[in-house]
C-alpha cells in the first residue's frame, strides 16, 4: 500500500506530466487561456487516459506478448488511442447531450495529445502491475488536471498585467511554466 | 512559388517551432544535449519527408482522393506510425545511446503535431517532388530550432557542447576564467521553459520591429 500512495504522489507532483516529463504541452498552452477550458480539456483528458491505459495495457500483455509482436506496440497504441476517442464521443454524445456540451471540443483534439500515447508506452516501458497502472495513469491524468487550473488562473490574471510587448502570449506563457516548475521540482525532497 | 522558396519557408518564415509553435513536448523535453537535438531532428527529418512523400502518392490520382477523403485522419497515422516504429527499430539496433537518452520521446514522434499537420496541409494537396522539398525544409527548420535550444542549455547549464558521441567542445575554461560555474538550472526542466521563453520573445521583438520599420516606410 506504501508503494502506491509513492507511485500515486511521484506521478502527481515529482513526476508532473507537463513540469517535469514535458507531455501535452500543446493543450498546456494552447488550452490555458480560461479557466473552464482549463478544467474541461484536464477532465477529457482524465477520462481519456485512464481508459487508454487499461484498454493499451491488456492489449499489450495478452495480446502482443502472447503473439511476439511487442514493435508493433506503436502502431496498435495510436490506433486504439484514436478509436477510443472517437467511441467515447459517440457514446457521450448519445448518453449525456450535456457532458458532451462540456467535453465535446476537446475530445478531438486528445488523440495527438502526447501525455496519452506518453502514458501508455511509460506503463509498459515500467512494466507496472495492472494495480500500479490503474494508479500511476489516474494520477499523471489528475497531475495533468491540476497543473492545468492552476496555470489557467495564473494565465487569467496576466491579462491585466503589464507584460513587455516582446513576452506578451506564449513567451510569458513559458516563463510563467519556467517558475511553477521550479516550484514543483522542490517537491522532489519529500519522496 | 519556386522549389527553393518552398524549401526555405520552413527555416524562418513559417518555422514549425519558433513560428507556429507545433511540437513543443520534444523540443522542451530532450534539448539537454546538442547531440540528442540532433539525433531527434534526423529521426524528424526521416519520417516528414518519408510521409510527405508516400501521402502526396497516395493523394495524387483524383480517384484515389475521393476514397482516402474520408477516411484521410487513420490512413494518415498508420502511415507515420508506421515510419516511427522504422526509425524506432533502427536506432535501437545502431543507435543504442541515443535510443535510450531519447527514451519515449521516439514513438511519440507519432503524435507530433508538425508531421500530420505537414500530411493534411500540404502533402495531401501537392505533387510528391514539391511535398518532399516542403517535407525536408521543415524537417531542417525543426532541427535548426531543436539545435538553438539545446546549444543554449547545454552551454549554460554544463558548460560543454556535445556534437555527437565523442566530438564534444569543452567550453569549462571560459567558466573558470570568469570565475562562475555553470547554471545549472538550465539542464533541469526549468531550464527547457525558460530559454524557450526568451528565443520566442527574442523572436518577437524582431518582428515587432521589422513591423514598426515597414509602417514608418509605408507614411
Amino acid at each position: 500500500m506504501a508503494e502506491l500512495i509513492t507511485l500515486a504522489f511521484a506521478a502527481f507532483v515529482t513526476e508532473n506530466v507537463i513540469l517535469t516529463q514535458f507531455l501535452g504541452i500543446c493543450p498546456f498552452l494552447g488550452v490555458s487561456k480560461k479557466r473552464s477550458s482549463a478544467l474541461g480539456m484536464g477532465l477529457a483528458v482524465l477520462f481519456v487516459i485512464l481508459l487508454s491505459s487499461i484498454v493499451t495495457w491488456t492489449m499489450y500483455q495478452y495480446v502482443l506478448v502472447a503473439l511476439e509482436l511487442q514493435y508493433l506496440r506503436t502502431i496498435v497504441f495510436i490506433l486504439v488511442i484514436a478509436a477510443l476517442v472517437q467511441m467515447v464521443e459517440l457514446i457521450v454524445k448519445k448518453v449525456s447531450p450535456s457532458l458532451y456540451k462540456a467535453l465535446g471540443i476537446y475530445l478531438p483534439l486528445i488523440t495527438t495529445n502526447c501525455a496519452v500515447l506518453g502514458v501508455a508506452i511509460l506503463n509498459i516501458d515500467k512494466n507496472h502491475t495492472f494495480i500500479q497502472m490503474v494508479v500511476y495513469s489516474g494520477f499523471i491524468a489528475l497531475g495533468f488536471m491540476f497543473v492545468m487550473y492552476l496555470f489557467s488562473m495564473i494565465r487569467e490574471k496576466l491579462d491585466y498585467s503589464p507584460v513587455p510587448k516582446a513576452f506578451k502570449g506564449v513567451p510569458i506563457a513559458l516563463i510563467v511554466a519556467a517558475i511553477l516548475a521550479m516550484i514543483f521540482a522542490r517537491f522532489g525532497g519529500i519522496v | 512559388m519556386n522549389q527553393k522558396e518552398n524549401f526555405l519557408k520552413g527555416f524562418i518564415k513559417e518555422n514549425p517551432l519558433f513560428v507556429t509553435v507545433l511540437g513543443t513536448c520534444p523540443a522542451l523535453a530532450i534539448t539537454t544535449t546538442v547531440e540528442n537535438a540532433l539525433g531527434m531532428g534526423i529521426a524528424v527529418f526521416f519520417v516528414l519527408v518519408l510521409s510527405n512523400l508516400i501521402i502526396s502518392l497516395l493523394m495524387v490520382n483524383p480517384k484515389m482522393q475521393e476514397w482516402i477523403k474520408p477516411v484521410r485522419i487513420p490512413v494518415f497515422i498508420v502511415v507515420i506510425a508506421t515510419l516511427v516504429t522504422v526509425v524506432e527499430m533502427v536506432m535501437h539496433a545502431f543507435l543504442t545511446n541515443l535510443y535510450e537518452s531519447l527514451g519515449v520521446f521516439i514513438p511519440l514522434i507519432v503524435v507530433n503535431c508538425i508531421i500530420l499537420g505537414r500530411a493534411e496541409a500540404f502533402a495531401s494537396g501537392n505533387k510528391p517532388l514539391d511535398s518532399i522539398v516542403d517535407g525536408a525544409g521543415m524537417a531542417l527548420g525543426y532541427t535548426f530550432a531543436l539545435f538553438l535550444i539545446s546549444f543554449f542549455r547545454e552551454f549554460l547549464g554544463n558548460g560543454s557542447i556535445t556534437i555527437w558521441g565523442e566530438l564534444k567542445v569543452n567550453l569549462i575554461g571560459l567558466f573558470d576564467f570568469l570565475q562562475i560555474t555553470p547554471i545549472d538550472l538550465f539542464a533541469k526542466p526549468v531550464g527547457a521553459f525558460l530559454t524557450f521563453g526568451f528565443i520566442l520573445a527574442v523572436i518577437a521583438a524582431i518582428t515587432n520591429k521589422k513591423q514598426e520599420k515597414a509602417k514608418a516606410g509605408v507614411k
